[in-house]
This record gives C-alpha cells, sequence and structure tokens, in this order.
C-alpha cells in the first residue's frame, strides 16, 4: 500500500472498484454537495470532486473535498492546472491532506473559452504529466518540486485521466505509458460508448503491460435522453457516441428513454467487467446522481466491499 | 442668406485599360449620354487601385467612387479584378468606421463591348449618390474653396 | 515577425481629439510585413483620420513618416526635425516602437495606432498565425520543429490533451492540434520513440517568469 486510500485498498485487494463523480455548486451553499454525495452513499468506494469542470467557477474541489471528508466520504480530489502555478497546486495538495484526503486526479482542464470566464488567463504552469511527476515526487520522496523537504508529506494515491476516444489514436496507448512512467496509481477513462474502440485501446494498453502497472477504471455515463445522445455526439471534443446508440434512443419513447438509457449503461457496466485489465468503472452521472445507486445495484455491483 | 444650388454629386471612376476604359470609348463612339459628373481615371488594371487612391478620392471631396473592371475570368492580368474587389470590400468598412457610408464606393465589372453597361452604371450611380447627398466633409472644401 | 492590427479608429480618433498637429509614424520592418504599419498604412490612416475630423467640422495637420525601425535609437532621432513641429505623435510600429518613440520624446503625448499581437509567420498571403511565445528556452530542437508553448492552447509540454480531434484543437476546428503536428512530423522523421520522453516541468525563469528581460552583450556594449 503506497497510501491510506479506501480506493487504492479496494484495488490491491483484487475487487473491481466503483468511483462516480459530483459536481461542487455554483455558490457558497455546501448542503447541496453533501446531497448529491449522500445520493451516492455507499454505493460507490470513492467520489470525485471536480475542479472548476468546463471551466465554469464553482465552489473550489479542495472545499467540497473537505465536506464530503468530514461526512465520512471518500472524496478524489481533482485538481486542474489551468488555474493554478505549482506553488498553489502543492499548497492545496498540502492542506487537502491535512484534512484527511488521499486520493487526487491530476488533469489539464477544459480550455477557459468553454466556460463563464473566457477572458480568464489560463495558467498551465505544468501539464498533467509533469503534475503526477511532481506529486509523486511528494509522496515518494517527501520533496517539494523546487527540491526542499515536506514535513510529514502528503501521501496521496495518484489518479489521471486517459480518453481512448481523442485523436491521434495511435498516441494513446503511447500517452498512457507517459502517465505510468510519471508514476500514476489509477487511470479513470472518459466515457465509454464506442466498445470496440475501447477494446482496441486496452488490447494496445495490456501488449505493454501497463494494465498492470497501474489500475484503469472504464468511464461509463447514462444517457437521458435522445436529445443529449446527439449533444454528446456532436459537440463534445473527445467524445465517440456511436450512430446505433443515437438510433436505440432515438426508436425509444421519450417517456422510457430514461430506463433505456439506465439499460445501456448497465449493458456497458456488465461487458466492460468481462475485459482483462479493467479494475473498475467510473461512473459519471452528473446532475442525475440520485440514478447511481440503481445503476451500481443492477449492474450486480452493491453491497461495495467493506474496507478497513 | 445662403444660395441653394442643385446638388451635382463629384465622382471619380477608376477603369482598367482593358476592359471598362474601352467600354467607355464605346459610349462615346456610339454617342451613348452619361452624366458629366463621372471623371474617369484609367488604370492599367483594376487591380492597380490601391485602398490609398480610394481614400485620397474621397479626401479630397468626391461624393462618390467606382472601381470598374472586368468580367470575372475575363482580367488581362488574371486576377486583378478579385483583387479589386476584396479591396473594395475593404475599403467599405473603412469608410463605414470613419461615417463616409461605404454605399459611396461600389465596385463595377463589365466587358470592353459593353458600351451600354458603362453609361447605365454612371447614370445609375451619380443618381445613387446624388439621392445621398454631398459626402460630409464637403462642406469644408467648399468654404476652403 | 512580430504581427500587430490597427486598432479600432474610434479609439485613436480619441486619443488625438485634443490636439491638432499629430506626427504619424510607420514602421518598414514586421508592421510593414503584416501590413499593418508600413508606408502604405500610414497614408491610409493618416487620411482617415483626416475624413473624420473633417466630418467634425476639424481640419487635422497631419505629418507622415515612416522609419526603417522604431525600436532603435539611431532611427527615432530621425524625428527630432519633426518632432517641435507637432502636438503629439501616433506611432504605427509594435509596442517596442511606440515605446521607444515615447522614451525619447518624453515631452510629447505618444500614441499607439496599433495593437501589436504576436510573435508569427506567414502561412500564405494576408494570414499571420502565432509561432513563438519567447519562452526564453527553446525546445524546438526536441519537439520537431513545432512549439508547444505558442501553438498548444494549454501550452503542454506532453500533450496533446483528451480534447484533440481530428488533429485540430478543442478549442476550434480552424486551430491545428500542436502535438497532432509534432506526432506526424516526428513519424516523419522516423523519431517516434522521442514521444514517451517525458519533457520535465519548465523553468518560467527563462521567459517573462523572472520579469522584464535583457541581454547584454559584453563584446558589444560599452
Amino acid at each position: 500500500m503506497k497510501t491510506e486510500s479506501v480506493l487504492e485498498k479496494v484495488l490491491r485487494s483484487g475487487n473491481f472498484a466503483v468511483t462516480s463523480e459530483c459536481g461542487p455548486p455554483r455558490g457558497a451553499v455546501p448542503a447541496k454537495i453533501l446531497e448529491k454525495a449522500n445520493m451516492l452513499g455507499d454505493y460507490v468506494d470513492a467520489v470525485n470532486v471536480t475542479d472548476n469542470q468546463t471551466a465554469m467557477v464553482r465552489m473550489s474541489s479542495f472545499a467540497a473535498s473537505v465536506f464530503l471528508r468530514q461526512a465520512g466520504l471518500h472524496p478524489i480530489l481533482q485538481m486542474v492546472t489551468r488555474d493554478r502555478n505549482r506553488l498553489a497546486m502543492q499548497a492545496d495538495i498540502i492542506g487537502a491532506y491535512s484534512h484527511g484526503i488521499n486520493t487526487m486526479l491530476c488533469l489539464s482542464g477544459d480550455h477557459p473559452k468553454f466556460g463563464d470566464h473566457p477572458m480568464a488567463a489560463a495558467v498551465h504552469d505544468i501539464d498533467s504529466i509533469q503534475f503526477i511527476q511532481m506529486v509523486r515526487k511528494m509522496r515518494d520522496e517527501g520533496k517539494f518540486q523546487g527540491g526542499a523537504d515536506i514535513e510529514n508529506p502528503p501521501k496521496m494515491f495518484i489518479g489521471a485521466a486517459a480518453n481512448p476516444f481523442a485523436d491521434p489514436f495511435e498516441l494513446r496507448v503511447a500517452r498512457l505509458a507517459k502517465k505510468v512512467a510519471a508514476g500514476v496509481d489509477f487511470i479513470q477513462t472518459q466515457c465509454i460508448f464506442n466498445l470496440d474502440k475501447f477494446e482496441l485501446w486496452m488490447e494496445g494498453v495490456r501488449k505493454r503491460g501497463l494494465h498492470e502497472k497501474c489500475f484503469i477504471l472504464a468511464g461509463v455515463t447514462p444517457i437521458k435522453t435522445v436529445g443529449m445522445a446527439r449533444y454528446m455526439k456532436n459537440k463534445v471534443p473527445g467524445m465517440d457516441v456511436p450512430q446505433h446508440i443515437v438510433d436505440r434512443m432515438a426508436a425509444t419513447p421519450k417517456e422510457k428513454q430514461a430506463d433505456e438509457g439506465i439499460t445501456i449503461c448497465v449493458e456497458m457496466i456488465q461487458r466492460l467487467r468481462q475485459i482483462e485489465g479493467v479494475a473498475g468503472i467510473h461512473l459519471m452521472a452528473i446532475e442525475w446522481e440520485h440514478k447511481v445507486p440503481e445503476i451500481v445495484q443492477k449492474a450486480g455491483l452493491y453491497p461495495r466491499p467493506k474496507i478497513q | 442668406m445662403t444660395t441653394q444650388e442643385p446638388f451635382e454629386p463629384v465622382i471619380i471612376a477608376f477603369c482598367c485599360h482593358y476592359c471598362a476604359y474601352t467600354a467607355a470609348d464605346m459610349a462615346g463612339t456610339r454617342r451613348l449620354c452619361y452624366p458629366a459628373n463621372v471623371s474617369i481615371i484609367r488604370v492599367p488594371c483594376s487591380g492597380k487601385v490601391d485602398a490609398l487612391h480610394i481614400l485620397k478620392a474621397f479626401e479630397k471631396g468626391a461624393d462618390g467612387v467606382y472601381v470598374a473592371g472586368c468580367l470575372d475570368g475575363d482580367c488581362h492580368f488574371k486576377n486583378g479584378n478579385h483583387r479589386a474587389s476584396r479591396r473594395v470590400a475593404y475599403v467599405q468598412k473603412l469608410l463605414n468606421d470613419i461615417g463616409i457610408g461605404s454605399e459611396r464606393l461600389a465596385m463595377f465589372k463589365m466587358s470592353a463591348g459593353m458600351g451600354e453597361r458603362f453609361a447605365e452604371v454612371a447614370k445609375e450611380f451619380t443618381e445613387t449618390i446624388r439621392a445621398l447627398g454631398p459626402t460630409p466633409i464637403r462642406s469644408l472644401h467648399r468654404d476652403a474653396a | 515577425m512580430i504581427t500587430a492590427e490597427r486598432k479600432p479608429i474610434d479609439e485613436i480618433i480619441e486619443y488625438i481629439r485634443p490636439f491638432q498637429k499629430i506626427l504619424l509614424v510607420g514602421c518598414n520592418e514586421c508592421v510593414t510585413v503584416c501590413s499593418a504599419g508600413g508606408r502604405k498604412e500610414v497614408g491610409i490612416l493618416s487620411s482617415m483620420l483626416q475624413m473624420a475630423f473633417l466630418k467634425q467640422g476639424k481640419s487635422l495637420q497631419m505629418l507622415e513618416h515612416t522609419l526603417e525601425r522604431q525600436c532603435d535609437p539611431e532611427y527615432v532621432e530621425e524625428l527630432v526635425s519633426m518632432i517641435d513641429g507637432v502636438d503629439a505623435v501616433v506611432s504605427m510600429a509594435c509596442g517596442c516602437g511606440v515605446q521607444e518613440v515615447a522614451r525619447r520624446y518624453r515631452n510629447k503625448p505618444v500614441f499607439p495606432a496599433v495593437n501589436t499581437k504576436f510573435m508569427g509567420a506567414s502561412e500564405r498571403q494576408g494570414v499571420w498565425a502565432e509561432r513563438c511565445a519567447g519562452c526564453g528556452d527553446c525546445l524546438l530542437g526536441i519537439t520537431a520543429g513545432i512549439c508547444p508553448i505558442a501553438r498548444c492552447s494549454k501550452q503542454l509540454m506532453n500533450g496533446p490533451c483528451g480534447g484533440s480531434t481530428n488533429g485540430k484543437c478543442e478549442i476550434s476546428p480552424e486551430v491545428d492540434c500542436a502535438w497532432a503536428l509534432i506526432w506526424e512530423r516526428l513519424k516523419a522523421l522516423n523519431l517516434t520513440e522521442r514521444y514517451e520522453e517525458i519533457i520535465p516541468a519548465k523553468d518560467w525563469r527563462n521567459g517573462r517568469g523572472a520579469g522584464p528581460r535583457k541581454i547584454v552583450r559584453e563584446d558589444l556594449a560599452e
């Protein structure tokens, strides 16, 4: 064990892990984040707390994670390189660790143009791979990026994102290899609809033994409506939604689409469990958190292992 | 008490030698009438007309300016007329920016044999400018004169 | 070259509104190449300003002059014979030039007529694109000749990110993904194994990080 992270314990004990995600509120309303987290309850091993997702200002991931931790949940602190330099990041990491947060995700972040402050200066002092290196140095060497010693170094379980569906495809395994070389412990992928492409990527991953060097959690998202399917297919960069999924939703009567979306999601999870090298799932049900328990149960993943 | 003189627009027409100017010649040969308001400046190609030439024409008091070149595909210099069109569009924006008005500048295309078209353009554009009134900077020039 | 674009005419008009005699100075280098502030653009702006003020009943006195460069004191000195006769100077040079003129002629208000944009190159006639961010520690030698700092929207040194789509950046289908370009070059040069070498975190002290920069050549500076 490198850390006290519950997620690490679940994964290393050979259990199929389940993580999910919630976005902090667009205001000083802690009750909202707690409400979402409570919906997820004990149906997940750990919960990602997003960091100014899509470049829209929200309560900081750090603050929201502290609330979750205090409520007895296990937050995964997401941090983007877009909004802070390496000083602020390291400060937030030791701050978060001091609050009992021991799992984090190192990301670049969506470009400000997508959010509510397109006029802001993006920082990007370091990129996501240099970020992983930095956190690993803090944990394993007990040193700040600049070289000085850290008092009580943070033992963070280090995660990152992977997108098998972005271009160029031939690079996507090499990119994972880079993150592994940098020191990543676990990966969450972009949500998967194109299973063929995902399996192709996993083949490349297994060939290089990367699935044994880090834990891969496959991303899944339940679709609510055919409109949502079309939007994700056409408007979201790096997302691959095959036409047959859109068609399946379109063929379903409107009032049954939500249920069909859940069914598709559960089927996806069951198929992902069969793929060698997939160590768990990352269930992203943004603004639909109350459906997570149903999905986890239907996929046969409840109850979650009790880890001390 | 000021005397109200009827407004006679001053129009400058940059005409390319190979097409528009020759069309003007043809209009003359065939005794087709066109307004004396139009003063022709012959250029080797409409693409030779620079943004600065057009602006200077307005600065010196022209009420309207047009550039006349060859029909698409006929330019003696291949694509001079295309460049002229783009330049005219660019200067139209500049004229709007300074409140002179893009309607006072136009681009026309015709072939060497289109004497009637030349006369027609000259007439129509003069009327367009007459309706717009004198250039907003005319008064100062008049007073200066 | 350093690229620039002329400021909106209203902004320039407001700068010079209180003045009567204006010296409009162009620059024969970068801003000429990108058609923003050379001799021709000086003529065009001069004519536009004249007309804009004539429309309001005011006649400006515009003196037009174009220097070889405005970023060298020897050239800026050439304006000395013209400066006393004017109330204000409008410079069409990049920010470097405007500042040198302002520095030399401290008693005259000096205004910029262009917005300086970026260091770039011509893609084709009339189109210029950003190429260099002046980071102070050039890594083009290891990124196959394509700069990830200037050309990647997130200045990733170990890209691409997950938003790269069909060789284009997530911010726009008109912007190339710099890392897609780098990858193609690495393939063409048979250097694909270079891709997995992690480029470590940058020392920004070579760039803007350590404050305004200066180069001193000991052999040249007296």
